[in-house]
């Protein structure tokens, strides 16, 4: 296990945004520069051929993340790794960004307007000259317009003629016209409906099983990322606060703000049990709390958590899963007398 | 069996176009009883926020009823003058919108929202506008309201701001509020707390309510009955356990069991294939025939009422007994 090297790794990744007011504001209001912490320390490594989702709410630091996995930013601190060379080493070669794509969120801001779906697919192929002439090409993007579902007489119409879902569709096929290995896909089915949610998301799964691509995978949403992911983090303001096995991190959810957040979601099997609403709001990133940025909202926290930074840790009675809380690491939680009476 | 507080009836919206008269609504009827929660779901450009936007009296124009009638406590609302319906409006029928931002006025403190809506609607003083304003919003969980009572809509955060929008479609007492997506915009930690919010005042008071969204589980766990939508058309109208549980309608069944399940992991998730038909290109017979596994010559030909279907009503041939089913079975 330990030898195969991760696709992709991060290692303390941090992401920080002076969002200060202009200089003679903040002279005259005599205050100093602002950061915004948007990514602040995550660390995870995503094997080959595995599907890595984060999870969170927005503003937690996720499409942040996405970016810089993709170097679409450049990190402030710490480092990202492409199969163990640095990215923005990586980046300089053709043969390496090739091997790397990105799926966004909105089909139909992603994809050029003017543009004919084969030219939008096509234009991936050239940059890298992968097919040499015309008639490759051609057949490239029909080829790709087959494998994710549409025929490839639609190359020759413009994205308004397709649905959302199709348009989704479009942008998996671009994503993978230049051949990669890693795709980011930073909310894919958001802004589809869920008939149209679920085609795409089995769409993505068969790829991934024909062409062993490896996922990171941003979304907000746990029960689509349950059924794509191979390992889940949650973020909660920059950090990840929990990382496990996607089963292990469903059926045993270690961190409060995890067991809140699937607490939070109303299901469809209607047990009629009245839900307990997380109290409170994501705090300002811009001036979080201090210690575990999670205590001024959490039913556990003490003194220590309002002080001291929890680090990822093994959880207790659940080795598999990385939490940072001090309540999981002291056995404050619960967890182990829960599993006992079990 | 009370009489219901709405009634719509076979409505119809057009929208005319360059190309020829579009048909956003087809003949939707549904009744929504006094305290009543309907739910009301559907993919996007079903139609949904479309029939809240004529019940409240603002169709985008040139959108128009071109058909059919909407009636509160037996009256027709459909074909009133601009200026009754807005006596309507807010009054007797509240609205609560997606975006809080869009509802809330930028320029005004939320206080002054509220004592304005409510001393053109009820028969208070400014004085007591002002106690109530900060009554409705202790009431929906706005911490120190006699403080944040002057503040403006920036000052809160999207969860707080959509507290203050629940507030003032109830302020004037309304007999039903129209909710279109009202926490789609949330985080889903903040969702819970509004629907939660939403829930109790509208039950405390005896509020219906009419709740637009796409998201099934809030229909599941907030409504007492559901309509669901496909193409401009009711497909099936039941108790929200049965239509959740056990969908009749084809579409509805597709619907649900799309939805990915938290408690579980599926390897391949039962998908609808194809899409929505525009609405320049809805299918003849029933619009869910090129998508639809049990579909016969009969869907393709003439369109199916509303028929009785298990414990619902759905759109859908399957369910005539009148007439021999072409299909052996379902």
């Amino acid at each position: 296990m330990s030898e195969t090297v991760p696709i992709f790794e991060a290692r303390e990744l941090s992401r920080h945004f002076d969002v200060s007011r202009p200089a003679l504001q903040r002279l005259l209001a005599r205050e100093g520069r602002r950061t915004l912490r948007a990514v602040d320390g995550v660390s995870f490594a995503i094997p080959p051929g595995t599907t890595m989702s984060l999870v969170g709410e927005s503003g937690c630091g996720k499409s942040t993340v996405a970016r810089l996995a993709v170097g679409l930013y450049e990190p402030s601190a710490g480092q990202a790794l492409f199969e163990g060379q640095d990215l923005g080493e990586a980046r300089k070669s053709v043969a390496q960004r090739r091997r790397m794509q990105m799926i966004f969120q909105d089909p139909y801001a992603s994809l050029n307007p003017r543009w004919r779906v084969a030219d939008i697919i096509g234009e991936p192929i050239r940059a890298f000259g992968i097919a040499n002439g015309g008639a490759a090409l051609r057949e490239k993007v029909g080829a790709l317009l087959q494998q994710v579902g549409l025929s490839a007489a639609d190359g020759s119409r413009f994205p308004h003629e397709f649905s959302g879902g199709q348009r989704q569709r479009i942008s998996i096929a671009r994503a993978l016209s230049s051949n990669p290995e890693f795709l980011v896909c930073d909310e894919p089915t958001s802004a589809l409906d869920v008939s149209v949610q679920a085609q795409i998301l089995n769409l993505m799964k068969d790829l991934q099983r024909k062409l062993g691509l490896t996922y990171l995978f941003i979304s907000h949403n746990l029960a689509v990322v349950r059924q794509v992911s191979d390992r889940v983090g949650v973020m909660y303001l920059g950090r990840i606060v929990e990382s496990a096995p996607a089963e292990t991190l469903f059926t045993t959810p270690r961190h409060p703000y995890t067991r809140a957040l699937m607490e939070a979601i109303p299901d469809l099997d209607m047990a009629g049990k009245e839900r307990q609403p997380v109290g409170g709001e994501v705090p300002s990133p811009i001036n979080p709390p201090s210690g575990c940025t999670f205590n001024p909202r959490c039913p556990l926290a003490n003194g220590r958590c309002r002080a001291e930074r929890p680090a990822l840790l093994a959880a207790r009675g659940t080795p598999e899963t990385l939490v940072a809380c001090h309540a999981v690491e002291e056995g404050r939680d619960g967890f182990e007398g829960q599993r006992a009476a079990a | 069996m009370t009489s219901p507080l709405l009634e719509v009836r076979d409505l119809v919206v057009e929208f005319p176009t360059r190309r020829g008269t579009l048909r956003a609504l087809d003949k939707v009827s549904f009744d929504i009883a006094p305290g009543e929660v309907l739910g009301v779901v559907g993919e996007s450009g079903a139609g949904k926020s479309m029939t809240g936007a004529a019940i409240i009296g603002l169709l985008e124009p040139p959108g128009r009823v071109a058909g059919g009638s909407i009636l509160l406590r037996g009256e027709r609302i459909d074909n009133l003058p601009p200026r009754e319906m807005r006596r309507i409006r807010g009054k007797r029928i509240g609205a609560i919108f997606q975006d809080p931002l869009t509802t809330l006025n930028p320029l005004y403190t939320v206080g002054r929202q509220l004592t304005e809506t409510m001393q053109t609607h009820l028969d208070i003083d400014a004085a007591e506008a002002r106690r109530r304003a900060v009554g409705w919003l202790e009431a929906v969980g706005i911490p120190a309201a006699a403080e944040r009572v002057d503040a403006y809509p920036h000052q809160f955060s999207g969860g707080m701001r959509q507290r203050v929008v629940i507030a003032l479609a109830l302020c004037a007492e309304p007999e039903m509020v129209v909710a279109d997506e009202p926490t789609t915009a949330l985080d889903v930690s903040i969702q819970a707390q509004v629907i939660a919010l939403l829930k109790r005042l509208t039950r405390e008071k005896g509020t219906s309510v009419m709740l637009i969204t796409h998201d099934m589980g809030v229909i599941a766990e907030t409504a007492d009955r559901v309509a669901v939508m496909y193409a401009g058309r009711v497909a099936e109208i039941g108790p929200v356990r049965s239509v959740v549980k056990a969908a009749s309608h084809p579409y509805s069944a597709g619907l649900m069991a799309s939805i990915p399940p938290l408690s579980h992991r599926v390897e391949h998730l039962p998908q609808i294939d194809g899409a929505m038909p525009r609405l320049t290109a809805i299918p003849q017979g029933c619009a869910y025939n090129p998508r639809c596994p049990h579909v016969f010559d009969r869907c393709k030909v003439e369109r199916p009422e509303l028929l009785p279907a298990n414990e619902t009503r759905a759109a859908c041939w399957l369910f005539d007994s009148h007439a021999p089913r072409e299909r052996a079975h379902v």
